[in-house]
């Protein structure tokens, strides 16, 4: 009774397999399957050999991909933006077919996830990995059914680095190398003396990639322009710990005038601290003011800019959508690709003393905020 | 007496796999086009949630005399965190770490076990101790999460154990079904706990203590040992079952396994064990993970709808089936209680 059952549904479950076979890969495979008109697996068999042609054929003209994106989570803005970049790429109408999945910060539904998404046979797989480990078994099952895996975000860290395919995410050094510049041009065309600098670091969370990147930028240049680095302690990437450092480096040292903040909410705490001292913060260093660096330009950051208290804001870009799709463009043309891609981020300062800096022989261009860059921004 | 709770189980058990089929078949008919239909698929509920089988069971059997235990998903993360380290920073070999697991999750049923038995205090808040006191050492062993990369233990995790059947995918790759060596002693773990829980005496004055612990004193048993026995084994079992989750996730960190014990409490309740104990078995809690899994499965499978909606629809689940024991529970009394009249 139970065998007969089960014998039943997975015949049901085949026929349907079949006809949706036969929906999507068109005419052809309908009249071969009417003219076969034969058993199950020769029909299987042909439904798989213009299910091959039809990729082929399909490269140019456009199939229906499917992308299983497993993200962390939506604990911020910057996060859900994220989301909403690869949603509104990968949307039916840019003809894909995205599968998402929100993990809910566990690791566990991550790893999940992409075993479901294995068996729906998606033809690539998106990670924004909630951890940086433990990917080794997960990504070797990807590779062993040929699914090609596209980081975002966060790095793994896999015995073999050909688990996956290709990384997008951010350069954090390059945003503090930017930012540094910035500061080196701003001062030269001010006519102020680089020695004349004293600079504090209030660093993201000690280990974080963008704390890492973001003070090697600061600090290289620091040796470079002779500035004064007075201190660099961590605010953890908190508005509550940014304040606290802030207050405890103002009493420690009277003559800061330049706080570098390695995110928004840094900003946001250092600011309070500073004006609760009785500084004015501002890009007015000769006159007393205190500039105010900070990393993110999220909505509220670039709103700080707008009211002159944070001087200069460096993206980190959410929008790795528009990137990913380029990758997987490329592998769909049978192109190779590079194993990591940096999405492109602007510099956003308080006014255009300085238009646009140089990096490594690239020059990035700098955007000053007004009500419409900030109306434009979706996080 | 006893046949008629027997008979209870029996029918909640019934309920369950019933259910479980109900809703992975709707799903091999809805989603046969997106592989749900393919046997990898239920393999991998298997796959993904070794772990959690075991842990289950041995919440289930703490459950039965009555008892609870919140303190597995915190002793899962301490079990993976100290594997991790031993092996990451300490050299340590995968066996040694596997033992140290082990010991772990004895210390803590040993300790929990002797303090709700002997001490008689209640079995929420010890664990909920042990559930803080667990996490927060995982924090001392390490704040940093640590990948595992000891080549015995990626050995044992990437050890595929392939099946005699398999599919082609739309790529043309032929892809074995397989499953790995933590399903098996997932597997192994309730067929043994099942067996032991039914044929010796040690498993049926577990129900007895957790039908009306006075009785059981009456009857002769041990109710302290037993009890205390139980929380030992749950406590083992624990262990066992955070270093499963362990060669799924191949990392260590604090943030690992949070709310796995009410996943497991969750699956346990699904199943058919009652929270006041003396109803409930192992084969039950096994197809409430397998519920739990397919929900998740489901809802990734849909792609559109949020995550959100497991917990929802666990959430309901699990509503329905505290009515349901209520239900059963009341009809049951009254026939009890119209026979003595």
């Amino acid at each position: 009774m139970k065998k007969k059952m089960i014998s039943t549904f997975l015949a049901f479950s085949m026929v349907t397999a079949l006809l949706a076979g036969c929906g999507s890969s068109g005419s052809a495979t309908t009249a071969t399957t009417a003219a076969n008109g034969a058993s199950t697996t020769a029909a299987q068999a042909d439904t798989t050999a213009a299910g091959a042609e039809s990729t082929k054929a399909d490269s140019d003209s456009g199939k229906t991909l499917t992308i299983g994106f497993s993200q962390v989570g939506a604990e911020s803005d910057w996060r859900t933006a994220n989301t909403e970049s690869m949603k509104s790429t990968f949307s039916a109408e840019n003809g894909y077919n995205l599968i998402f999945d929100d993990a809910q910060q566990k690791q566990e539904n991550q790893i999940t996830a992409i075993r479901n998404f294995i068996q729906q046979e998606v033809d690539y797989i998106v990670l924004a990995p909630v951890t940086e480990t433990g990917w080794d078994t997960v990504l070797q099952e990807a590779k062993d059914a040929g699914i090609p895996v596209i980081i975002v975000d966060r790095m793994v860290n896999v015995s073999d680095d050909s688990l996956y395919t290709a990384w997008v995410g951010s350069d954090f050094e390059l945003e503090g190398q930017k930012a540094a510049e910035w500061l080196n041009s701003f001062a030269t065309a001010k006519g102020i003396d680089p020695s004349s600098l004293n600079i504090v670091d209030i660093q993201g969370t000690i280990g974080a990639s963008a704390q890492i990147g973001r003070t090697k930028g600061l600090q290289d240049a620091v040796d470079k322009y002779g500035w004064n680095l007075l201190e660099a302690t961590t605010g953890e990437f908190t508005q509550a710990k940014g304040q606290e450092v802030m207050e405890s480096m103002l009493k420690s040292y009277d003559n800061i005038n330049v706080v570098y903040c390695e995110n928004d909410n840094e900003a946001f705490g250092a600011i309070d601290a500073l004006e609760a001292a009785g500084k004015t913060v501002g890009s007015d260093i000769a006159n007393g003011q205190v500039m105010v660096m900070s990393f993110d330009s999220t909505k509220a950051g670039l709103t700080d800019v707008l009211s002159q208290k944070i001087t200069l804001n460096t993206e980190c870009n959410p929008l790795h959508g528009p990137r990913v799709e380029d990758i997987i463009k490329a592998l769909e043309a049978g192109q190779t690709v590079d194993k990591k891609k940096y999405v492109d981020e602007s510099i956003f300062a308080v006014d255009d003393t300085v238009k646009s800096v140089t990096v490594d022989g690239n020059s990035y261009d700098v955007t000053v905020v007004t009500q419409d860059v900030i109306d434009q921004r979706a996080y | 007496m006893k046949s008629k709770k027997l008979s209870r189980s029996g029918l909640l058990l019934t309920i369950t796999v019933g259910l479980f089929l109900l809703m992975y078949i709707s799903g091999m008919l809805i989603f046969s086009d997106k592989g749900f239909a393919k046997p990898q698929m239920f393999l991998n509920l298997f796959i993904s949630n070794a772990g959690l089988i075991v842990i289950s069971c041995g919440l289930t059997l703490v459950m039965i005399t009555g008892g609870i235990d919140i303190s597995v998903g915190s002793v899962t993360a301490l079990v993976c965190t100290v594997s991790a380290f031993m092996m990451e920073n300490m050299g340590l070999s995968a066996v040694t770490a596997l033992i140290a697991s082990l010991i772990i999750g004895l210390l803590f049923g040993l300790v929990q076990g002797y303090l709700v038995s002997y001490l008689e205090i209640q079995p929420f808040i010890i664990t909920l101790a042990g559930m803080f006191f667990a996490r927060g050492m995982t924090a001392v062993v390490s704040t940093e999460m640590i990948s595992i990369k000891n080549e015995l233990f990626l050995k044992w995790a990437k050890a595929k154990i392939v099946l005699p059947f398999g599919y082609t995918n739309n790529k043309g790759v032929y892809i074995e079904s397989y499953i790995y060596p933590t399903v098996i002693v997932a597997l192994l773990t309730v067929v043994l706990v099942a067996l032991m829980l039914k044929y010796t005496r040690f498993g049926r004055s577990l129900y007895a203590i957790g039908g009306n612990a006075q009785s059981a004193v009456m009857m002769g048993l041990n109710v302290r040992r037993d009890k205390f026995r139980a929380y030992v084994l749950d406590g083992f079992l624990t262990g066992l079952g955070g270093f499963l989750f362990c060669l799924n996730s191949c990392a260590g960190f604090v943030e690992q396994a949070k709310g796995l014990e009410m996943d497991a409490i969750s699956a346990a309740v699904i199943g058919g064990t009652l929270l006041t104990g003396g109803v409930g078995g192992v084969v039950g809690t096994l197809f409430g993970v397998l519920i739990k899994g397919t929900i998740a499965s489901l809802i990734t499978t849909q792609g559109t709808l949020s995550s959100w909606w497991v917990r929802i629809a666990l959430s309901a689940l699990l509503c329905f089936f505290i009515v349901l024991q209520a239900v059963i529970g009341s009809v049951s009394a009254k026939k009890h209680g119209a026979r003595l009249a």
